[in-house]
């Protein structure tokens, strides 16, 4: 590169200028990096201290509690999980607690099926080596990998179809079996890269004992594949937890999810920015603890294959 | 049978020695072919059933799909019955296969078959056979062709989102205090369920009349701030929400890319002289390129499903501006109840993604490798 002499080393001669323009990249840095967060978190702020205003607080934009407006479980008790409702009986909470639990026991299932035929499959393609017509272990790979690009329309009206006909509409274990394909193959891609990080040798020492192939896997391999386990299955609870396309068009009672009670909200509640507030808040606040204190999973997750 | 088996070969250790006899061969196909006869019996007597031919019967499908399970489970033990060792090995990717099979490629043809078909789900009449009606009436369709246009905007945009999230992993990456109490922060939106996000910001921020942005604007001097009133004001609100979701996904990747980068090379571009654009522009990006190409295209392909936002923030308005292909289809769905036309045009969509992202993949392999 010939830009040693566009651009002469300035720092020997004066040492004060560099100095000072150091100074204000710093906080040119920082300052973008406040804006950034102010970003990020400003939404998540109003959306928590909405739910605690009332009708005049909200059409005035009343912005900081106590200083700008009283706060008031206004929101909360119309969900019914204020403190003076929350041990009588509400209606909008049983509901609320259903969807809640529906989107709990589909993106927990979903996560762990995914996580059971993921794993074995990702282990399979890390050690052995497979034929199947004339496809190999690569091809089998991507022909896992290529099921991302499905989006979700393209399957939606046909299990519109299936499901009517196998009675699985409106139920939690039609999403489960919807979710888990979405996720699979994110699970594939981590646990593969996770098993090819094991050292082979370990499952020689343990043919070498006498354990039989399952039983290397089960007893040696797995319990050392734990990290990426957690990281995948982290990751794929966020995106069960957060999906909505294939919940909303195959859900209408029974199997409803947190996002379509959420969405179902929105259109008919008119001003009543409160309970909306209040609802949203209670649907992100388990998601946003998991990115506070399990964020060093997820990051594992997704740079999984990314910088080698 | 046997052909179509999933054969693993020799691994990378532990020759497969253990054959399996004659016997457990003989009895291992035996269990395949009567599983098999078993499903195909338990099929045929639905379809009679459903087309009338027969009374006795199943009251739905569900019959089918345990019989699928039961004869997925009969294969597996066949394995092992007839390939020892090897049907043991068989046996890691066989549930992942026999799943996909059932839930996504099946689904995928029948899918195909529905393409064909003129078929209102809530009218009583059922299936009507229709060819290529479906896609006849798709080209008529101005609503499905502005929604691939603006896809094609949505996917542009991706290019921005990039540059954002370049920004912020090239921030991270500084020497700067706190780095993991920011990483945390800028991670959250990408946690935040896309239909929360939609009234948090798409029905209550932008608000028209209270919303803060929308007083933030008119104290600005913006008199009029409709985010959703004219369409490109419109897609832009509606991209800059998708942004604010999902920018943290690129910029994670592109931070341990980042972080994965010798820091020799750096170190040497700062002897030779190189200021900060010049070090940036020369070395890490070049560097980089390759990590920004598979993230872009991942972006890409995410992008192409979006769907959420958009049916909840503006359900496609004004006059169809925001309309992403998914969220067109799903209302599709909802006004007509016509699966038929809705799977036709996902069908095409499903195409046309297909062949754009073969075309990326490769022109991204030739340009990665001219880089390194």
């Amino acid at each position: 590169m010939a830009i040693s002499t566009v651009a002469p080393n300035p720092i020997r001669k004066r040492p004060a200028a560099p100095r000072a323009r150091r100074m204000l990249g710093r906080a040119l840095i920082y300052a973008a990096l406040l804006l950034w967060t102010f970003i990020c978190l400003f939404p998540i702020y109003w959306t928590v201290t909405t739910s605690f205003k009332s009708a005049v607080d909200v059409t005035q934009a009343h912005l900081i509690p106590w200083v700008d407006f009283q706060p008031d479980w206004k929101g909360w008790r119309s969900l019914g999980l204020s403190p003076d409702t929350l041990f009588g009986t509400s209606t909008a909470r049983s509901e609320f607690m259903n969807r809640f639990v529906n989107s709990i026991i589909t993106s927990v299932g979903a996560s762990i099926l995914a996580l059971i035929l993921g794993s074995l499959a990702a282990y399979g393609l890390s050690r052995f080596r497979y034929k199947f017509a004339w496809m190999r272990n690569d091809d089998i790979l991507f022909f896992f990998m290529s099921q991302l690009i499905l989006p979700p329309v393209v399957l939606a009206l046909p299990f519109l179809v299936l499901y009517k006909a196998l009675a699985l509409l409106d139920t939690t274990f039609g999403l489960i079996l919807l979710y888990t394909l979405t996720v699979l193959p994110i699970v594939i891609w981590i646990m593969r890269d996770q098993f090819n990080a094991i050292p082979i040798e370990l499952d020689e020492a343990a043919f070498v004992d006498g354990l039989s192939t399952w039983g290397a896997f089960l007893r040696i391999i797995l319990p050392l594949a734990v990290p990426g386990m957690v990281a995948a299955f982290i990751l794929s609870l966020v995106l069960c937890w957060n999906e909505y396309f294939f919940a909303a068009l195959l859900t209408s009672t029974d199997a409803k999810t947190l996002p379509v009670m959420v969405a179902s909200q929105t259109g008919s509640q008119g001003i009543n920015w409160w309970s909306m507030a209040a609802l949203s808040t209670a649907a992100i606040a388990p998601l946003v603890v998991v990115g506070i204190f399990l964020e060093r999973y997820i990051v594992s997750g997704l740079t999984t294959g990314a910088g080698k | 049978m046997q052909n179509s088996a999933p054969v693993s070969d020799d691994a990378h250790h532990q020759p497969a020695t253990k054959r399996a006899p004659g016997s457990r061969k003989a009895a291992g196909r035996a269990l395949v072919l009567l599983a098999s006869l078993g499903f195909l019996l338990v099929a045929l007597i639905q379809v009679l059933h459903t087309t009338g031919t027969m009374t006795a019967g199943f009251s739905d499908w569900r019959p089918i799909l345990i019989a699928y399970l039961v004869w997925a489970v009969a294969f597996g033990a066949g394995q092992i019955l007839t390939r020892g060792e090897r049907g043991h090995r068989a046996l890691f990717l066989l549930p992942a296969v026999f799943f996909t099979v059932a839930v996504v490629i099946f689904p995928t043809i029948f899918g195909l078959y529905i393409a064909s078909l003129d078929w209102n789900l809530s009218s009583i009449e059922g299936p009507r056979f229709s060819g290529f009606d479906n896609l006849k009436g798709m080209l008529n369709d101005t609503y499905y062709w502005n929604a691939l246009g603006n896809m094609v905007f949505y996917t542009v945009a991706v290019l921005g989102e990039y540059a954002i999230a370049f920004g912020l992993a090239l921030l991270l990456s500084a020497e700067i205090r706190a780095r993991k109490l920011f990483r945390v922060v800028f991670l959250l939106p990408m946690m935040l369920s896309p239909v929360a996000v939609s009234w948090m910001i798409g029905k209550s921020l932008l608000e028209y009349r209270f919303g803060p942005a929308a007083t933030l604007a008119r104290y600005l001097g913006w008199d009029n701030p409709a985010f959703f009133a004219s369409p490109w004001m419109a897609r832009f609100s509606i991209q800059a929400m998708d942004a604010w979701v999902s920018i943290p996904f690129i910029m994670i990747i592109l931070l341990a890319g980042l972080q994965a980068m010798p820091k020799e090379v750096q170190e040497a571009a700062k002897v030779d002289g190189a200021n900060g654009w010049q070090s940036f522009w020369h070395v890490t990006f070049p560097i980089m390129l390759p990590v920004s190409i598979t993230v872009l295209i991942i972006r890409i392909i995410f992008k192409l499903k979006l769907a959420d936002i958009v049916i909840n923030v503006t359900a496609g308005g004004p006059g169809g501006a925001t309309d992403t292909v998914s969220s067109f289809i799903y209302r599709v769905y909802r006004d007509r109840s016509n699966v038929g036309y809705g799977t036709a045009l996902a069908m095409v969509y499903l195409l046309l993604i297909i062949v754009l992202l073969t075309l990326m993949l490769r022109a991204s392999k030739r340009w990665t490798q001219k880089v390194v």
